[in-house]
């Protein structure tokens, strides 16, 4: 055999290498639904409906702040190889995932396609603002995007993947039907359990940093409408704070809502003026200690540390 | 006051119990009579709700049994679908507004509690609209297209008078001592249908006798649906040449556009009418691989085929053609990502513009370039604070300049080098520090006493960035600068942008 023949032959196995390689990796792609979200509250809702037939990926971390993520390029690779995007709309991503989804050229999860989940499309949305006007902070146009802390929300979204999940992959449509009868009839258990729990404190008033909490508040009958941030968006300023501690004193407030990638410092001077606690707060599981477990564990918690902190008041 | 019809029913069929009931329930009987009045309406509506809702499922499971599920009837179902769900979308509302206006009562449900009084900015953005108020045109999400306008300017003061330029060779840098409008800016964009995305800016600029001249600056299409992870970029935009080539002025981290992409891009950039092919590279981290290929003609492609002396450094231009595909621009472009750790990320890219200029009948240019991007940023930070990036370009030109014997300038090859690097250091919500140093040089060329554009020149600029929200920033900057055509100058520039409409997203 020639020199030449055998770097021939080379090529041709080296050829046939990476089309084996190509095949494998397309066929294990098409064994499992590849899931990308937003957020990872979505991602625990997609894991209760798609188990162990999808694959979950968030492009936001739990402890970071869904309206500031970085539009880095692995995010683009993310997108590009997805089969379904969960995303919040509302302007939750607004600012950073239209660049990743003009970059991604993966059409089947544009806005229209079958494996696109657009999250607040059947959800009442709250705070909707009558007139558009900046002066007034940051508010959205279309409501508070912050509506997955309602189990109510949490299942409209969970029928919409069951449905979706099923038409992309027909043969586990059954088994994504099951998981979500399984964890309907949780959520409704766990429902009536929490708002028990939560029934003692109705109508209790609770101070938050960020205006995110308006679907939970309806939802357990609390009050969450005092903030330290003067408008949506403005980072605290000293005489706001002084208003705010006054009516704390005044009305004897116990608890202030945090979210990880806020101020913490602030949260803590305002709690120690008023002998309230900051109390640290999430919508993502993941997001704060002890809330990995999934969107359970993380209602689980948001009640359990309202009813805790709320105690004796 | 929020009302839940639609969340109060939902809510019921976990609680399991009774809409009517609840309501009652909790004390409100003196409502129930007006509410039933109001309900009886409700249902009336939400009968035809059902039936409407029950016609367009009917509608979509018949043509499915009847038709192959090809692509178009798939769309054409999808657009029925959506126009549907738009009807359903008002009429709900109407249905909101309706109980809304017959009962005064809040949302009558057990896990729904009357909803608490709320303070001033939520109370206004709950209520109802009226007459005297502006009436908004532009609303996420319920138009076609992205809308915002922009407007960026700075006042200062120099030693130099930089009349004519030499400190700030830009078309978008301040125009020396006094005031500036760097930039007004119109921009648009959109999904053009399921196919392609359309972007397109109106640059409205003041020349320092308060003329005002109206310039397109990008307009182009997208498309979103290729095979293979290719993409096509068509019409006149800013050629992906390293990082800062496509930004345009309201997204500079400092005040003016560094030296080196002034002299070798040009004072408008390089941006032209072309077309780009770009492809996504199947490796485990981000790989994108480019290939524009532009007209190369006009002063926004300043090496290659522009008229003005500036760019031709001093020779007459010939106003070549285009003889053979060979004349084209190319611009090839390679970038790849990485995520160093969960807080850090890399990109590095390297570019190249290739193409003939109008300095003599064969003259050509290449432009070739690297580029490097660092940032850290905690996953807990607030509103994208603290964070800490690194920026830097390094260019390298080869330009042949024909001989002009009017002008008394030979034949000769200009080479030009230079670099600038840039580290911002987001300290504090809202606060960026930043810190340039840049550099840029080249060999010697027969018109280089009257040459802006070449010499060694060093500038140092710190400067400090307030941004009141991310509409509006206001900032300060101090150049130093050193160049061999001038002593050393000193100069103080105090930025202020605003954008109005649809915020654009920050690419990284």
């Amino acid at each position: 055999m020639t020199a030449k023949n055998k770097h021939v032959r080379r090529c041709w196995l080296l050829c046939a290498w990476v089309v084996g390689a190509c095949i494998l990796a397309s066929s294990s792609a098409a064994a499992k639904l590849k899931v990308v979200t937003t957020t990872a509250d979505f991602a625990a809702i997609a894991r209760e409906i798609g188990g162990d037939r999808i694959d979950v990926t968030s492009l936001a971390k739990p402890t970071e702040d869904s309206h500031f993520v970085d539009a880095k390029p692995s995010l683009i690779l993310k997108l590009n190889r997805a089969d379904v995007l969960i995303e919040g709309g509302a302007e939750l991503e607004i600012g950073w995932l239209p660049p990743l989804m003009d970059a991604a050229r993966n059409s089947k999860i544009l806005r229209g396609a079958p494996g696109n989940v657009m999250a607040s499309e059947g959800i009442e949305m709250l705070d909707v603002p009558a007139v558009l006007d900046r002066s007034m902070g940051g508010v959205h146009a279309v409501g508070n995007p912050h509506f997955m802390t309602d189990p109510v929300n949490a299942r409209i979204l969970a029928e919409r993947l069951a449905r979706s999940f099923g038409e992309l992959d027909s043969k586990s449509s059954d088994y994504y039907q099951a998981n979500l009868r399984q964890f309907s009839s949780r959520l409704a258990e766990k429902l009536t359990e929490w708002q028990k729990r939560l029934t003692p404190y109705k109508g209790s008033r609770i101070v938050a940093y960020h205006d995110s909490w308006p679907y939970f508040a309806r939802r357990f009958g609390l009050r969450i409408d005092l903030f330290l941030e003067p408008k949506p968006g403005i980072p605290p300023t000293p005489p706001h704070l002084a208003h705010i501690i006054k009516t704390m004193q005044e009305e004897k407030l116990k608890l202030i809502f945090v979210e990880p990638y806020l101020n913490w410092r602030t949260a803590e001077t305002v709690a120690r003026q008023t002998g309230a606690k900051a109390m640290l707060v999430t919508q993502f599981p993941g997001g704060v200690k002890s809330t990995e477990g999934g969107y359970v564990a993380l209602i689980d918690y948001l009640v359990e540390s309202v009813a805790k902190g709320l105690e004796g008041t | 006051m929020t009302n839940g019809f639609q969340k109060s029913v939902s809510g019921d069929e976990f609680s399991g119990k009774g809409n009517d009931g609840s309501s009652c329930v909790h004390g409100r009987i003196q409502f129930c009579a007006l509410q039933t009045l109001a309900k009886r309406r409700i249902v009336a509506v939400k009968r035809g709700l059902c039936t409407l809702v029950g016609f367009g499922v009917l509608m979509v499971t018949s043509s499915t049994l009847g038709q192959s599920p090809d692509a178009a009837a798939l769309q054409s179902l999808k657009q029925e679908l959506e126009t549907l769900r738009q009807r359903t979308a008002e009429l709900e509302r109407k249905l909101e507004e309706l109980s809304a206006a017959s009962t005064s009562a809040p949302p009558a449900s057990v896990a729904v509690p009357a909803a608490p009084e709320k303070p001033a900015p939520s109370e206004a953005l709950a209520a109802a609209w009226t007459p005297t108020q502006p009436i908004s045109i532009a609303r996420s999400g319920q138009d076609y297209l992205n809308l915002s306008f922009k407007m960026l300017s700075t006042a200062g003061w120099s030693t130099s008078t930089d009349d004519p330029p030499e400190l700030e060779l830009g078309h978008h840098d301040p125009q020396g001592r006094g005031f500036t409008i760097q930039s007004a800016e119109l921009a648009l964009d959109g999904a053009v249908d399921p196919y392609f995305r359309g972007f397109g800016n109106i640059n409205l600029s003041l020349d320092p006798d308060g003329e005002t001249h109206v310039g397109l600056g990008e307009v182009y299409l997208l498309t979103t649906a290729l095979p293979g992870n290719l993409q096509v970029k068509g019409g006149q935009f800013l050629a992906e040449f390293g990082r800062q080539n496509t930004q345009h002025a309201y997204q500079w981290d400092f005040v003016d556009q560094p030296i080196v992409l002034n002299r070798l891009l040009g004072p408008h950039s390089l941006r032209n009418p072309g077309a780009r092919l770009s492809w996504l590279v199947p490796t485990p981290f981000f790989t994108e691989l480019m290939l524009g290929v532009f007209n190369g003609q006009g002063n926004s492609a300043f090496s290659y085929r522009a008229s003005s002396l500036n760019a031709t450094h001093g020779r007459t231009s010939l106003d070549r053609g285009l003889r053979d595909p060979g004349d084209l621009l190319y611009v090839p472009r390679l970038c790849s990502s990485f995520d160093l750790t969960e807080n850090q990320t890399l990109v590095v890219g390297t570019s190249a513009a290739l193409g003939p200029n109008n300095s003599g009948e064969d003259a050509r240019s290449q432009v070739y370039g690297f580029d490097l991007f660092w940032k850290w940023k905690p996953s807990t930070a607030e509103h994208g604070f603290p964070f800490v990036s690194w920026q830097t370009e390094a260019l390298f030109r080869r330009y042949e300049a024909g001989a002009d014997s009017d002008r008394g300038l030979p034949t000769e090859t200009l080479r030009d080098w230079g670099f600038y690097s840039q580290v911002l250091w987001g300290f504090k919500r809202r606060w960026v520090a930043g810190l340039r140093g840049e550099w840029a040089d080249g060999n010697t060329g027969a018109y280089d006493s009257d040459d802006r554009f070449r010499g060694e020149r060093l500038r140092i600029a710190p400067n400090l960035t307030f941004y009141p929200t991310g509409f509006s920033k206001v900032r300060l900057q101090y150049n130093y600068d050193d160049g061999e055509r001038f002593d050393i100058e000193h100069s103080v520039w105090l930025q202020f942008e605003f954008l109005l409409g649809t915020h654009g997203a920050h690419k990284f």
